[in-house]
């Protein structure tokens, strides 16, 4: 859907899995679920958190793929497996810095979440944005998000030396950085010799 | 003797709960066969009663759409309302009567299982009198089928005691709102939520229970709203909650009225609006002299500062919400929480303004409509007393009987059940309550219903309760029967009919009629269809509180929801109640009522030092006859587990998942252990959707609130120890 995109905001969700139970009932992915959806500590929290892929403008599944089985749209998604390329050698699962391409042993391919392409094709909204009740999963018009959101949002992960520019959003807050790194070190000030300025100071 | 036929392990075996986890004809076959309609209704499973689509083919209900365009949730949906589809085309579905033999259920036709009902109930009620016949209704049926079992028990039967499962959800904050406002109604729609500076949450999992209001109060917090929270666990929300109250359960009544304290003490109260819309404040503001931040905070558990922050970000945001639901209401006081929580309100000018109310949040599907027309012991249709001479004219002539036939108030469920027990109660009718399960201290219940010398049900799953009866007749689904609901914001709504019940299965209203055609009278019962039901129930309603009058199927479709009171066809219904802070009393103003601090029916003590507290989870719904027989919902929390912090875990030497036994003066059962920060030490949790050796309510007790009759299951005495050994049966 033109002007739409896809944001992640960790923060809002209630670990309902609504998102996870309805990705199952899309008609294209009959009874399998393509959301990433964890307790992230559940003795210390009840913090939970949903995630769909990132579609990675350049998808490592993709590039550590021997069978060439996976495609990003020009559209910018990346979607699941050919079936006819894929050797089910599950580098890609392994590859993946966000965790989310899975081999499914009934299929015997990868399949990982194509941002509900049978929906957006035709004008609807990604089934899991759709029923997500706190909006911790979102389909909008970036406008929108501007407007009315109290966080910003960012499509720009450090990982290591590398910054990985993802199609979907995560939402941050909005005095924070412009990246996000899950690293400490990302964030620390080692001395003159570093040339490389911190998160934190940007 | 109403006891079981047969082993709990071979009645599940034949009848349930088996989870069913695919569409018909499996996930497969769904590209390849598409539905054939779209049907626009609500979901079946909790008071917010979400818009949704069901996909149907060939008489089965085969997947679900969202159903964007509805104004309350649009498209919004929790995990049970995604798949609630699963229950239709259920391998448990009862396809025809069952009749009670030696060693189990068999297959009967209509008129054998419907003559023996009528027979039994005859001569029941020829031997020990009219009153000897109880009848159980429930929320989650349609407004018209709700109707008409008030109708059916009064006119019917001519017993004076019905009573509904909403007895166990609604009725402390219908009782307190009706002493305040003299209305039993959310007093806003949800959008006023949305507009709030502050939210104030008490009593209220809102993340897993109102799974869709969560989107409200984060639209709020984007405006820069305040979310204030008081809860004994930290709740889904709490992650963004900016005050947290972690309260001793049971001293919500203490908590409020030192936040009164508070704002009275550093003058924030609203001097203009109590003057102008408001009676009894001063008898109230001397009945919280007492309640000084440090007294209150020695009896909650919540810091003095907290209390004080509290109350001064709710006194002085310019609007603000306050919301509660089950927390607040599940006590023997539930009635004195309510309102001094109203006193708050009211005290800080909180009412009758855009962004501002205190709301309760409805719980069960058609929670509010299935109490507004008649299935509570003490009430007529549109909200009428049934002690009330104009009422009782004015239904009577509705209903074409004299004023003098209608019987008078009778029994609240709990005592229902207590007479039962008592043998005073000797029949029973039962449909769309699971008494096993929901009422406290379940062993008893299980004993009443043994007594029971004739046990009717109406059921579409043999539920734990139906396991009871002598015959069970083949209900219908929420899906399969054309009617409305009212949802928690008061939005009266169009149930659509997506699909026949399956066999011989027949719908509740029809079978209702049935009985009292059988009984002879079948002259007050006369309706062809639902839509007939429905336009008696206007009649009825008209003028009442709940006035339906105005409301027509055709114009809930137009306006997606009309809210009640809609007085007649021009109306377009009233989504805020009291505008200007003008209330339903006769002069216009708002009621502070004094509260009382009383103990708990169950006090902690040496002997049981632990706080035990009842709840829900996300996936499943009320006692889980349902629920538990979907498949993606069971996995999602199969079973239930008592909710211990690893401060009282590591006393007893107890590890996550470790099996522990809870035991109570009523019971003991033995769980495994979920050991989370997430609830206060001297607390422990379980969620209530079990039956058998797995109930919650095999440990709660039956003191109930004297005014709203509601049982006490949030607040009851327990002890804890590592369990020796797995429960029989399990690894």
């Amino acid at each position: 859907m033109f002007g739409y995109e896809f944001y992640v905001d960790t923060s809002r969700c209630i670990g309902c899995q609504a998102c996870l139970k309805a990705c199952e009932e899309c008609d294209t992915h009959r009874g399998v679920s393509m959301i990433n959806f964890d307790y992230l500590d559940r003795p210390n929290t009840i913090e939970t958190a949903a995630f769909v892929c990132f579609h990675c403008e350049e998808p490592t599944c993709a590039m550590v793929c021997p069978a060439d089985a996976i495609k990003k749209g020009e559209d910018g998604i990346v979607q699941s497996s050919l079936k006819p390329r894929c050797i089910a050698c599950s580098n890609c699962v392994l590859a993946c810095p966000f965790g989310i391409p899975k081999i499914v042993p009934q299929y015997e391919q990868m399949v990982k979440c194509d941002m509900c392409y049978d929906r957006t094709s035709v004008g609807k909204k990604p089934m899991c944005a759709t029923v997500c009740p706190s909006q911790a999963l979102a389909y909008l018009p970036s406008s929108e998000v501007a407007a009315l959101r109290r966080e910003k949002p960012v499509n720009q992960i450090r990982i290591g030396n590398e910054i990985v520019r993802t199609k979907v959003f995560m939402m941050v807050p909005r005095e924070g950085a412009d990246e996000i790194s899950l690293d400490a070190a990302d964030y620390m000030w080692e001395g003159d010799g570093d040339e490389t300025r911190t998160l934190a100071a940007r | 003797m109403a006891k079981p036929p047969a082993s709990l392990a071979e009645l599940q075996e034949l009848y349930g709960p088996h989870p069913n986890y695919t569409p018909i004809g499996g996930w497969q076959d769904l590209p390849r066969n598409p539905a054939d309609r779209l049907v626009k209704t609500h979901c079946c499973f909790c008071g917010q009663q979400c818009g949704i689509q069901l996909k149907v083919r060939d008489n089965h209900v085969v997947g679900f759409e969202p159903w964007e365009e509805f104004p309350f949730n649009k498209g919004k949906l929790c995990p049970k309302g995604v798949k609630r589809y699963l229950q239709s085309n259920h391998p448990d579905r009862l396809l025809d009567p069952l009749m009670r033999t030696s060693n189990g259920f068999r297959k009967a036709g209509w008129d054998e299982a419907l003559d023996f009902t009528v027979r039994r109930l005859q001569e029941i009620q020829a031997k020990y009198g009219k009153d000897s016949v109880a009848v159980f209704g429930g929320a989650s049926l349609i407004s018209e089928k709700s109707y008409l079992m008030g109708k059916f028990a009064r006119v019917g039967l001519g017993t004076r005691h019905i009573d509904y499962n909403g007895r166990l959800c609604m009725v402390s904050a219908g009782v307190a709102y009706k002493l305040a406002f003299h209305v039993d109604r959310s007093p806003i729609q949800w959008e006023e939520i949305a507009r709030a500076d502050v939210i104030f949450v008490i009593g209220a999992n809102i993340g897993e229970c109102y799974p869709i209001t969560t989107d409200y109060i984060w639209r709020a917090k984007d405006r820069g709203a305040k979310l204030i929270l008081a809860d004994p666990r930290m709740t889904p929300i709490s992650r963004n909650a900016d005050i947290y109250l972690p309260l001793r359960p049971g001293t919500d009544l203490v908590l409020l009225m030192g936040m009164l304290h508070v704002v009275l003490r550093d003058g924030l109260e609203d001097r203009t609006f109590i003057a102008e819309h408001t009676t009894g404040f001063e008898a109230v503001a001397e009945s919280v002299n007492e309640y000084d931040p440090r007294s209150v905070a020695e009896r909650t558990g919540v810091p003095p500062e907290t209390i004080e922050r509290a109350a001064r970000l709710f006194a002085t945001a310019p609007t603000g919400v306050a919301m509660h639901s089950r927390g607040l209401e599940h006590q023997s006081k539930g009635v004195e929480n309510v309102l001094a929580l109203i006193n708050l309100t009211l005290a800080t000018g909180k009412i009758g303004r855009p962004g501002c109310g205190c709301t309760m949040i409805t719980g069960q599907g058609n929670g509010q409509g299935g109490r507004e027309h008649g299935q509570k012991c003490d009430q007529l249709p549109g909200q009428r007393q049934l002690t009330d001479p104009a009422a009782r004219e004015h239904v009577a002539k509705v209903w074409g009987i004299s004023p003098d036939e209608l019987p008078q108030p009778g029994y609240s469920a709990q005592e229902i059940m207590n007479a039962i027990h008592a043998g005073e109660i000797k029949a029973l009718l039962c449909t769309c309550f699971n008494p096993v399960v929901s009422l406290p201290n379940a062993e008893f219940t299980r004993e009443a219903l043994n007594k029971l010398e004739f046990f009717g049900s109406i059921d579409f799953f043999l539920s734990e309760t139906a396991q009871h009866a002598d015959v069970v007749l083949a209900g219908s689904l929420q899906e399969e029967e054309e009617g409305v609901v009212c949802s928690g914001e008061g939005r009266v709504l169009h149930i659509q009919k997506a699909v026949d019940p399956p066999g011989n299965a027949r719908p509740d209203s029809e079978i209702i009629c049935d009985i009292a055609r059988r009984l002879g009278k079948g002259k007050y019962f006369p309706y062809r269809s639902t839509r007939e039901i429905f336009d008696e129930l206007r009649e009825a309603s008209r003028g009442g509180v709940a006035d339906y009058y105005g409301i027509t199927w055709e114009k809930i479709d137009k306006q997606m929801g009309v809210f009640w009171p809609c007085p007649d066809l021009d109306h377009p219904g009233t989504p805020n109640l009291f505008d200007g802070g003008v209330s339903f009393h006769h002069d216009g103003k708002c009621r502070f009522v004094v509260t009382e601090w009383r103990e708990s029916g169950d006090p902690v003590g040496p002997d049981f030092p632990v706080y035990l507290t009842t709840g829900r989870v996300v996936s499943q719904f009320l006692s889980g006859a349902q629920t538990r027989r979907i498949g993606a919902l069971l996995d999602q929390y199969p079973e239930p587990r008592v909710e211990i912090h690893p401060r009282l875990a590591e006393r007893h030497g107890i590890v996550d998942r470790d099996w522990v036994t809870v035991t109570t003066k009523r019971a003991e059962i033995t769980l495994r252990a979920l050991v989370v920060k997430t609830i206060r030490p001297d607390t422990v949790f379980i969620p209530y959707h079990w039956a058998g050796r797995k109930s919650a309510n095999m440990l709660t007790h039956r003191t109930i609130d004297p005014r709203s009759k509601i049982p006490e299951f949030k607040v009851s005495a327990c002890r804890i120890a590592k369990a020796g050994r797995a429960p029989e049966g399990e690894a």
